[in-house]
């Protein structure tokens, strides 16, 4: 099957990415060290390339009320045009479709960003959905847009300084909020723990875009460094640290599921069905070695798994995500089986590293 | 880089040099650490320990992967590289100075090479 590509491949190229299939996609790891990547985000400004998400417009009368029932995180929070939220698509049993990001632009239209592996199959279940509730709902695919991330101490600086004519209209923007920029849809989102920016804009427009920042002093980032960054961050990974047959509840999202309101939405019965037995912690290793996905944990409460793990540039040591009986308190030791080893890990509440610095 | 003309090479991408006195220096290739990535962590076999050929014996990690390291050769282990412990970077910045570990070979033992 022929690799699908972004508009910055040839941009990845020449700035000397190690190029690997992610999903489909033809994706750069990193541009040399990935190491160095991830360090750069933490102290000064990098650039990705997350092109391969999709951005899913929703237009038409009632398009509220259909995200109300349709996502497990309430809209009805998003007042004020641009504010972001976070939130999971759920299937009837309560397992996660997709988590995501849902933008509110005005009462006739919400923006989406959804991940790249499971695009298609949202989009398809959003049909579906809206053909029963909503449908005079138009569900645009926005495959015409790029989206590139700026992320670090740095990146409002730099991102000023490569494009002059964003300051004053962006300069003033919150956290998890984006303003329409012309072409350019500004988010100050990211998967970093850091300050930064998503932005969405047309594919052609992208190179320039990129190569600009890459003058104004921004490095390119890999998808490697994304995924040391974001687990540092303690933010999930969908496939890894959630998907269709884990519930929000037992991958540490509760805070995203709104249970207490009167609303009805895809999964809630299941949820309240079924109250979490397990779930999802930080830990830190407190041996020589890496923790990795899939590690079986051992408690004095019976088994767990790690859903993901590596090394922390940041801290200099090994942590991770891990989905474990409920009953084990934050401060507990448990045993990590790496190869032929039990080792020492200490249960910590996450995230581990927030802008710059670390927690844990 | 190229690969040095002076070593051996098995298939598993370890490098191998036998040294005047009969025994082997093991590393990885250079192809090894560049599809690793940059490495954080080293597992060297102990002083001692008897290994058959192929056997696992010491594992590097870099940020992403694991990968075992199989001895080359039926022996025992009669040093690892400490240095790599503290600073595992260094099969980044040089893989063919620095070692993993080195054995002395059993006397009826042939070297698994390609």
């Amino acid at each position: 099957m022929t690799l699908q590509t972004t508009p910055l491949n040839a941009a990845h190229r020449a700035m000397g990415a190690k190029m690997v299939d992610f999903g489909g996609w033809d994706m750069p790891l990193h541009y040399g060290s990935q190491l160095e990547e991830h360090n750069q985000v933490r102290t000064d400004a990098g650039m990705f390339d997350v092109s391969h998400m999709r951005v899913v417009d929703m237009e038409g009368d009632g398009v509220r009320d259909f995200l109300r029932y349709l996502l497990a995180n309430n809209v009805d929070k998003l007042q004020s045009s641009g504010r972001a939220l976070y939130s999971c698509m759920l299937n009837p049993a309560g397992g996660v479709i997709d988590d995501l990001i849902v933008y509110f632009i005005n009462e006739k239209m919400f923006r989406i960003v959804v991940n790249a592996g499971t695009a298609d199959n949202d989009i398809a279940w959003m049909k579906e959905q809206a053909a029963v509730h909503a449908p005079k709902l138009a569900i645009k695919s926005r495959t015409d847009l790029a989206m590139i991330a700026i992320q670090g101490p740095q990146a409002a600086a730099k991102l000023w300084q490569a494009m002059p004519g964003l300051q004053n209209l962006a300069e003033s923007l919150k956290p998890f909020t984006a303003v329409n920029m012309g072409t350019m849809f500004v988010a100050r989102t990211g998967y970093t723990g850091e300050d930064g920016f998503e932005i969405m804009l047309p594919n052609q427009a992208a190179a320039f875009f990129w190569e600009a920042l890459s003058k104004a002093g921004v490095k390119p980032i890999g998808l490697g460094a994304r995924d040391t960054l974001r687990l540092e961050a303690g933010m999930n990974l969908y496939g890894h640290d959630m998907d269709d047959t884990i519930s929000p509840l037992e991958a540490g999202l509760a805070w995203t599921v709104d249970l207490k309101s009167e609303r009805d939405f895809i999964g809630k019965a299941a949820l309240l069905a079924h109250p979490p037995t397990r779930k999802l912690v930080g830990l830190v290793l407190q041996d020589r070695g890496v923790l990795r996905d899939h590690q079986v944990v051992k408690s004095s409460h019976g088994d767990g798994e790690i859903t993901s793990g590596s090394f922390s540039p940041s801290l200099n040591l090994s942590i991770a995500l891990a989905r474990i009986p409920a009953a084990v308190q934050i401060g507990d030791t448990v045993q990590v089986s790496v190869r032929d080893k039990l080792l020492n890990a200490k249960v910590v509440k996450y995230p581990f590293v927030r802008n710059g610095k670390g927690l844990v | 880089m190229s690969n040095p003309a002076d070593l051996k090479y098995t298939a598993s991408h370890e490098w191998v040099k036998t040294e005047a006195d009969g025994s082997i220096t093991v590393g990885i290739t250079q192809h090894a650490q560049e599809l690793l990535g940059d490495m954080v962590f080293v597992e060297s076999p102990e002083v001692g320990r008897k290994l058959k050929a192929k056997e696992e014996c010491a594992v590097v990690e870099s940020v992403k992967a694991a990968a075992d390291i199989y001895a080359p050769v039926a022996g025992v282990v009669t040093a690892f590289n400490e240095e790599l412990t503290s600073e595992p970077e260094k099969i980044n910045a040089d893989p063919y100075s620095a070692w993993l570990f080195k054995m002395k070979p059993d006397k009826s033992a042939s070297l698994l090479i390609r």
